[in-house]
């Protein structure tokens, strides 16, 4: 038995795409960067949709991190 | 009471009562064994963990309640949002450690995983009396979402038997998963959500048309609540409860049994990792139904004398049902009633058997009858999932609603206090189970403490510091206060050294 996975395992599995999750808590935790009704979308302000845009994101950085993952 | 709606209402939640018990014998399995009642088997794939999770966690009681609050209170209600956006990647990265544990040895609840990590009987308990306390009124609250749309058809009259409808819906409810188990919300989840869907759909193109487009929509908010209130000098304003009401809430999520019972119901932990990619689906879903709020200020539907009574009964949770009234057809208002009827059984089904699961497992078997069979332990779970239902529905029916909602309110308080027995422990154990057990018990004291000086009402505690209050949610303050007491305690047990139990190996996480 190893102690520790070898230089050559980690490589093969990236681990970068998972350190990107994190980017969704800083897009919507920090409010300030959000609060705003300009620029509107279609009549709804941006608070909404830029919100609602980031469900999107999140859920493609997540697809992205399983397709690179284990 | 409108005939049209009533009846397809009616056609619908006789198909999915059909559906519930017949789903007993999906694939099958002994169903006198626990994990095959209250666990589905542990076989259930992609799909069916994506329908299960979906109408687990995005409830009747959401669907009513997050647009009652936009309606109300404008951008604050909207936080459901981000709460929904940062739930999924912490899913991602901590959850399939939890499934591979809890397969490789047999863990049905997390209170089974803290016992068999700590070796700590007294810190299981705490977990599984969390977990218990937290999740019976939140059985009730389900029932709020189905009152409401059988107070809005009309149908019951006054007293006692205006509940008559609500009994029977729940009767129906407890012989289901009393026969099937887990297998029947499973498979009553995939209907549910496609009457989901197909009102969310309607609703989007159809009454913005009729209100003539978002722009008149949005044009009906108050100025004042379209957006958060920024900070002054003396306060972060509503800022600080947004964010850690959105950061609170979705580390809480995870750890109510049911949404375990979901997670570990699953057949690997691929499938884990694939539906925090696709669940994400239900969050955009649920983002367009808060909006309902906003289209129902847009409607006028609270000036509109036809729904006066129901709004004196229910509150601004009449909002929605009153918009899909005054916006559809007979026929199709019967088809979205009955997607948020049904949406009320899918959870309270999965909080009753994961509260069974927890009674038998980890009190019943644990403390009163260690060497009970595995037909007894099975056969107790199904009468502990009458039980807590019975109890919730006399709940809800004898006691005011406001107990309900503010008992939910404190359960999300005290869930979060198991955070670092249960999450922590997936990655180290290094803290001490005696400093997890006073880190919890500080966590449960000081946050029911902050939320009795906001009188049980709200949750966003108003922490001052240096003369500039930050407020912020009350679960997230009392966790720092339970994990530094962990903290500090386990450096101190640690350094006395002593003997260290755990039954699980760093392989058993992978």
């Amino acid at each position: 038995m190893s102690e520790k996975p070898s230089a050559e395992t980690r490589r093969r599995r990236a681990r970068w795409p998972e350190l990107l999750l994190l980017v969704p808590f800083l897009a919507v935790l920090w409010v300030p960067s959000y609060n705003s009704v300009e620029p509107q979308l279609a009549g709804i302000p941006f608070f909404y949709w830029y919100q609602l845009l980031w469900i999107v994101i999140s859920a493609g950085l997540t697809l992205l991190a399983y397709l690179t993952g284990e | 009471m409108n005939g049209t709606i009533v009846g397809v209402f009616v056609v619908l939640f006789g198909c999915v009562t059909i559906l519930g018990f017949v789903a007993a014998r999906w694939r099958p399995g002994d169903l006198d064994l626990l994990h095959e009642w209250g666990l589905g088997g542990r076989r259930f794939g992609t799909i069916v963990t994506w329908f299960l999770l979906g109408g687990d966690l995005y409830t009747a009681y959401t669907f009513i309640a997050v647009p009652a609050l936009v309606f109300g209170a404008g951008a604050v209600g909207f936080f459901a949002v981000p709460y929904t956006i940062i739930v999924y990647p912490f899913i991602f990265m901590v959850f399939p450690r939890f499934w591979s544990v809890a397969h490789r040895r047999g863990y049905i609840t997390a209170a089974d995983f803290v016992r068999g990590r700590y070796g700590s009987r007294p810190l299981a308990v705490a977990v599984a009396i969390t977990g218990l306390v937290a999740t019976m009124p939140y059985i009730a609250l389900q029932l709020v979402g189905l009152q409401v749309v059988i107070g809005a058809m009309g149908i019951g009259g006054q007293g006692l038997a205006g509940d008559l409808p609500l009994v029977i819906a729940f009767l129906i409810l407890a012989a289901f998963t009393y026969t099937s188990g887990l297998r029947a919300p499973a498979a009553i989840a995939v209907v549910k959500d496609l009457l989901i869907y197909a009102t969310i759909i309607a609703v989007i193109i159809v009454i913005p048309a009729e209100l003539g487009g978002y722009g008149k929509i949005f044009a009906a908010v108050a100025p004042a609540k379209l957006i958060l209130a920024p900070p002054t000098a003396a306060s972060l304003g509503a800022y600080g409860g947004y964010a850690t009401l959105a950061l609170g809430s979705a580390l809480a999520l995870f750890l109510y049994p049911h949404a375990m019972t979901g997670v570990l119901s699953a057949n690997s932990r691929h499938v884990i990792r694939r539906n925090a990619a696709m669940l994400p689906a239900y969050s955009f879903v649920l983002g367009l139904l808060a909006l309902m709020g906003y289209m129902a200020l847009a409607a006028g539907v609270k000036q509109n004398p036809a729904y006066a009574d129901g709004f004196s009964h229910y509150g601004n949770n009449f909002a929605v049902p009153a918009l899909l009234m005054a916006s559809f057809p007979d026929w199709f208002t019967g088809v979205a009633f009955a997607a948020i009827g049904i949406g009320a059984l899918v959870p309270a089904a999965v909080m009753s058997i994961a509260c069974a699961n927890l009674f038998t497992r980890n009190i019943y078997k644990e403390m009163i009858r260690p060497d009970c069979s595995d037909a007894e332990e099975s056969r107790m779970a199904k009468i502990v999932s009458l039980v807590v239902k019975a109890g919730a529905l006399v709940f809800i029916i004898l006691l005011p609603l406001q107990y309900a909602i503010q008992l939910q309110l404190l359960g999300g308080i005290w869930i979060i206090q198991t955070l670092p027995a249960v999450i922590f422990g997936l990655y180290t154990r290094w803290f001490e189970p005696r400093a997890l057990l006073a880190g919890w018990a500080a966590g449960i004291a000081s946050g029911s403490w902050m939320a009795g000086t906001l009188a049980f009402k709200a949750s966003v505690f108003p922490l001052s510091l240096f003369g500039y209050t930050l407020p912020g949610y009350a679960a997230l303050y009392s966790l720092i206060v339970n994990i530094v007491v962990a903290a500090g305690l386990s450096l101190i047990f640690n350094a006395a050294g002593g003997e260290r139990r755990d039954e699980t190996a760093a392989a058993d996480y992978r």
